[in-house]
């Protein structure tokens, strides 16, 4: 009689060991990236909340007559000789005024006193001034940006430490801050700015918002919607359907499968080339950061497309035929319009990829500084040419300035991007879902 | 010829039995593929499952080597004894007992591997050589009883997947009595051969007898009437009848095996 | 381009109106009847409408190209074809109208004809991407011997001229950071896809699987921000700086764990995939025989699938060594050559971005070698990608 089954013999133990612990490693790989995840969006996230949430001060602030319109005629032609410089006294009094008024004693000089409020805060004032003339000889009550280190204080970035080694700010404006805080004149709130806004110079972190970078990147997904879903498409129904199997369709599949593999920078070095050496469109434009990112995403619309066409069975195509239709026919009336989900779920997901692509668009000069709102068509720069920023381009942009109040921003900035590609996948997968065929 | 077969049997009805399985149920999901069967089945015998297909002929011979446990949906309850023991006790340890339960597949899968390391897969994991000269006589000693050898025996390094078919499948035999196995079970192994090599592979499961118990599932009653002695006929599900071979196919007792035999079902 | 905006808004408007025109037009010749008709009236009226638009717009493109090259402005004389070209296109279409004529046959080709343009536009991509490239490193080897390039152990730019530029310190970050991030990427994603083909239940699968893709969704700038604002200064505060190995939070070992990070879905979903596609025969024969899932795996699904993994880890080492964002924000900007992790290094990516951002003068070979690195990493990238598309397509057809 040999070995009996009911024992396992102590060669299957080390065996099963060994089994267990090979299924560890694979176990533990899984836990590996999956806490990757977890830790890369805790990160982003616990670094960027804060950044949609400003620090404001609300101060009654007195507009006199003969500070801001000397010549008394409340033209606003006139009036905009007055530079943010002589709007700047005028806060810092009103913040004065109101520390004074609140009880409160503190050793700050009234010009330390006004480095609390943001650089940007004079330059918000004088636009409302000037939109709006008649405000002068009142007083107004605004709700003035505080300025980045003041701004740190109620987000835990400025500590009492850091602020005594800050040549920018102290305790003393720390204290006082808090205590402002408690009365109820520095209050944090949501930021809708952050989202509005455009950038800010490295001084003004507390001012610097998304609006140009959201209007960009809105810009340049509309070309590559418009160039790359037509071209990909056509493309994709000609190699589908129509190409005959020669050496240059050959070629062509051997080309789409390395173009989506290429380097997106190398995408970039052509863009510049091509599209504003050679072709000169201008510099910055959501026009050429569209077509690099049209060109970049062709490959993945194009085989998404080709797997959505193949998957519709050919008795649909014999069908069509049957009835006397032409290929063309019976491509355009039938195959496509089944094809169509597919199709759909392809490009946005390649659009999610070009929306996040950053490389790119460094080279062609998207990471240039832009505080005005590109207007989609202007009669000098056409179409979709005026200078422009784009999202994950202005992430770049706020990681290399010195201002530690950027890394805030820039976490911010991802965590709307990231939520943006979670609507775009979301709808995706909806559509996937609600279309998908079962032949 | 006819004396020989006379004695074959006679010994065949003293053997012990190998295999014992009682009430044994499958089921795949919902789906209740094996219903309540019985069968014994005796050691040094070829015995065959035959029945149309779907009939849970092949499903019932992974339940030997408990491969359906690699089936996520699959569950089978009931008592299954190889040598009198319960090979779905807890303690059993399916590695050990597919080792003394070999199988044969449907279709050849050879590894893409030598002939060689293909034979000596099964000794190297279960540790049967102490050294290379062992190992080398197992692999030549299989080789020899899969009828094999000569054909490869020049070429072992050469990839099993370069073998035709025939060989192939009698590469996988070998593959799987290198492991000294108990047991040899064979999941229609000549469906995907032609007739040359089906010939071929019969006469070495009539050899294999001698060394083995031999369950074979086939589609073709030629080759059950061929190959077995002894021979269940399976039908959605149920045994529906098990006896001598020569009993089922010239006396069968269920008009379904009839109906069967003489190709009115199936 | 600008002065040929208003023919071809005229060309356009014309085709709307063609369209039109011919749709009325051949129920007219058909004498109100469809059934007379050899095409019907839309297909009259697509064929107008493409005869007039393609014809003059495939001219301004040429024209586009042409102009550039030998810098003229479009003439009145070329104005005057391009809307005669269009005109003849509306006037032929239409006059062709007859019972018996075949419009969707003309319509088809046109279509046809777009279709061909349309997937000769990625061709013209990968032309575009080398000539762009080739015309700016010829002039760069102009300026600057190539032997320097390709030799010279040093990197120093001086915009002032008399610049090291050589390519084997950025080779070198490049490959280092691509081999750590490769050693961090290929075991996990390796293991995960196992688990996930052989061991996880469906279950878990569903949820396990999705979420290592995320990672493969997560744009690059995420992953650079990650290096430079937690991975960076964790390793530099609980490594190198202990172990005295370096003072520098952006560091290859930074870049090379951030970059394997984004490499696991990478390697995974692609080696799940291959393992997938070894057939089921196989593990049935090996677990037949008695064999652990573990030896199944090791020793009869690896080596089964081990040229399409090869293929795969290919493709992620061509993704590693092109990735740019986060090396320029986890890798540093000095070029060294050191075997220390925990250094700054930098890579050819980095050097690429930083020679042609900001003030840019594309005379002086310190701009015009960003072209020769670009070059350079797209030879080496499609090298790997041709090498590794061309083992998984062998392996592919294998099992088919």
């Amino acid at each position: 009689m040999k070995n009996s089954l009911l024992v396992t013999d102590a060669r299957t133990k080390k065996r099963n060991a060994k089994e267990a612990r090979f299924k560890a490693y694979g176990l533990s790989a899984i836990i590996v990236a999956m806490l990757a995840l977890a830790v890369l969006l805790t990160s982003v996230v616990n670094n960027g909340m804060s950044a949609f949430q400003q620090t404001f001060i609300t101060l009654q602030v007195p507009l006199p007559a003969d500070k801001l319109d000397k010549v008394g005629n409340r033209d606003p032609a006139d009036m905009a000789k007055v530079t943010t410089i002589g709007y700047n006294p005028i806060l810092r009094d009103a913040l004065v005024a109101e520390v004074e008024r609140q009880g409160l004693t503190t050793e700050l000089s009234a010009k330390d006193i006004g480095e609390m409020i943001s650089k940007e805060a004079s330059a918000t004032v004088r636009d409302r001034v000037l939109a709006n003339p008649d405000l002068v000889g009142q007083t107004v009550t605004f709700d003035i940006l505080a300025s980045g280190r003041i701004d740190g204080v109620f987000k835990g970035r400025v500590t009492m430490e850091s602020a005594a080694l800050d040549g920018n700010t102290s305790p003393e404006a720390l204290i006082l801050a808090q205590q402002l805080a408690e009365a109820g004149v520095i209050e944090t709130k949501f930021n809708w700015n952050f989202f509005t806004a455009p950038d800010a110079s490295d001084q003004r972190p507390e001012a610097a918002g998304l609006g140009v970078a959201i209007l960009g990147s809105l810009y340049m997904m509309l070309v590559v919607l418009f160039l790359a879903l037509p071209i990909g498409v056509a493309s994709s129904i000609y190699l589908e359907e129509f190409a005959p199997k020669n050496r240059w369709t050959d070629l062509i599949e051997v080309n789409i499968s390395n173009l989506a593999a290429v380097p997106s920078i190398v995408y970039g070095i052509l863009g510049l080339a091509i599209f504003i050496n050679f072709m000169e469109f201008n510099q910055s434009s959501p026009l050429v950061g569209g077509l690099v990112l049209t060109l970049m995403t062709l490959p993945t619309i194009i085989i998404s497309t080709r797997a959505a066409l193949k998957s519709v069975p050919p008795s649909i195509r014999d069908a069509a035929l049957g009835v006397g239709a032409s290929k063309m026919q019976s491509v355009f009336h039938h195959v496509l319009p089944l094809a169509a989900p597919g199709i759909l779920t392809g490009t946005i997901i390649g659009l999610a990829q070009a929306l996040g692509e950053t490389a790119p668009l460094l080279l062609i000069g998207m990471v240039a500084f832009v505080r005005e709102y590109p207007a989609a068509f202007s009669p000098e720069s056409g179409l979709f040419g005026e200078a422009s920023t784009a999202l994950p381009v202005q992430v770049y942009n706020w990681t290399q300035r010195s201002d530690p109040a950027f890394v805030e921003r820039a976490s911010g900035a991802i965590i709307t991007l990231l939520v943006f590609l979670l609507i775009m996948n979301a709808v995706a997968i909806y559509l996937r879902r609600r279309f998908e065929r079962r032949w | 010829m006819e004396d020989m077969i006379h004695m074959d049997r006679a010994m065949s009805t003293q053997q012990d039995i190998k295999i014992s399985a009682r009430n044994v149920q499958v089921y795949y999901g919902d789906t209740h593929a094996i219903k309540d069967v019985s069968v014994e089945i005796d050691d040094k015998t070829v015995t065959a499952f035959i029945g149309p297909s779907g009939c849970g002929k092949s499903t019932f011979l992974r339940c030997i080597n408990r491969m359906n446990d690699t089936i996520d949906i699959a569950r089978v309850t009931g008592d299954i004894r190889i040598d009198n023991e319960d090979i779905y006790d807890p303690k059993v340890d399916p590695v050990q007992l597919r080792a003394k339960v070999g199988m044969v597949f449907q279709k050849p899968n050879p590894f893409p591997k030598s002939i060689y390391d293909n034979v000596a897969y099964g000794p190297k994991i279960h540790g049967l050589a102490r050294n290379k000269a062992d190992l080398d006589e197992i692999v030549e000693k299989s080789l020899r009883k899969a009828a094999l050898w000569n054909e490869a025996k020049d070429r072992l390094d050469a990839p099993g997947t370069g073998l035709s078919g025939g060989q192939q499948q009698r590469l996988c035999i070998a593959r799987a009595i290198a492991t000294a196995p108990e047991v040899l079970l064979m999941d229609e192994p000549c469906s995907a051969l032609d007739p040359i090599a089906t010939a071929q592979v019969e006469e070495l499961i009539d050899e294999l007898r001698q060394s083995f118990s031999v369950v074979i599932v086939t589609h073709s009653m030629q080759q059950a009437a061929r190959v077995s002695q002894k021979t269940a006929f399976f039908h959605l599900g149920n045994l529906v009848e098990y006896d001598d071979t020569d009993k089922i196919f010239t006396n069968p007792q269920d008009p379904r095996t009839e109906s069967y035999i003489s190709g009115r079902i199936g | 381009m600008q002065s040929l905006t208003t023919p071809l808004f005229l060309i356009f408007a014309l085709a709307v109106i063609g369209y039109y025109l011919a749709k009325s037009r051949a129920m007219q010749v058909a004498g109100g009847d469809i059934r007379g008709l050899v095409s019907l009236p839309h297909q009259h009226a697509l064929n107008t409408a493409l005869a007039t638009v393609v014809p003059p717009t495939a001219a301004v493109l040429l024209f586009a190209l042409y102009g550039r090259f030998a810098d003229t402005g479009p003439s009145w004389l070329f104005t005057l074809v391009i809307m005669g070209l269009g005109v003849t296109g509306f006037a032929l279409s239409l006059i062709g109208i007859k019972t018996n004529s075949r419009a969707r046959i003309f319509a088809e080709r046109w279509i046809l004809g777009l279709l061909i343009f349309a997937s000769s536009i990625a061709v013209m991509t990968t032309i575009g991407i080398v000539f762009s490239m080739l015309f700016e490193t010829f002039n760069f080897f102009g300026q600057y011997d190539w032997r320097d390039f390709f030799f010279s152990l040093t990197w120093s730019p001086n915009f002032r001229g008399n610049s090291d530029l050589g390519i084997i310190p950025l080779l070198w970050g490049t490959l280092y950071v691509s081999f750590i991030a490769l050693v961090f990427a290929v075991p996990v994603g390796l293991f995960a896809a196992i688990y996930l083909s052989e061991y996880a239940s469906p279950r878990m699968r569903s949820i396990a699987k999705p979420a290592i893709e995320v990672l493969a969704g997560i744009p690059t700038i995420v992953y650079g921000l990650f290096a430079l604002i937690t991975v960076g200064p964790l390793l530099r505060d609980y490594f190198a700086e202990p172990m005295g190995l370096g003072q520098s939070a952006s560091s290859v070992m930074t870049a090379g764990l951030v970059m394997g990070i984004m490499l696991i879905p990478f390697v995974s979903s692609l080696s799940d995939d291959i393992i997938n596609a070894v057939p089921q025969a196989m593990r049935d024969g090996s677990l037949g025989l008695g064999a652990t899932p573990s030896e199944t795996i090791r020793q009869v699904v690896i080596p089964a699938a081990l040229p399409g993994i090869v293929g795969a880890i290919l493709l992620a080492a061509s993704r590693a060594i092109g990735e740019t964002m986060i090396v320029v924000l986890g890798a540093g900007a000095a070029a060294r050559l050191s075997l220390n992790p925990f250094e700054a290094m930098t890579t050819v990516t980095v050097k690429i971005v930083s020679q042609l951002t900001g003030d840019t003068d594309f005379a002086s070979p310190e701009t015009l070698v960003a072209f020769a690195l670009g070059l350079t990493l797209f030879v080496i990238t499609l090298g790997l990608n041709v090498f590794a598309l061309y083992i998984v397509r062998k392996y592919r057809e294998q099992y088919e």
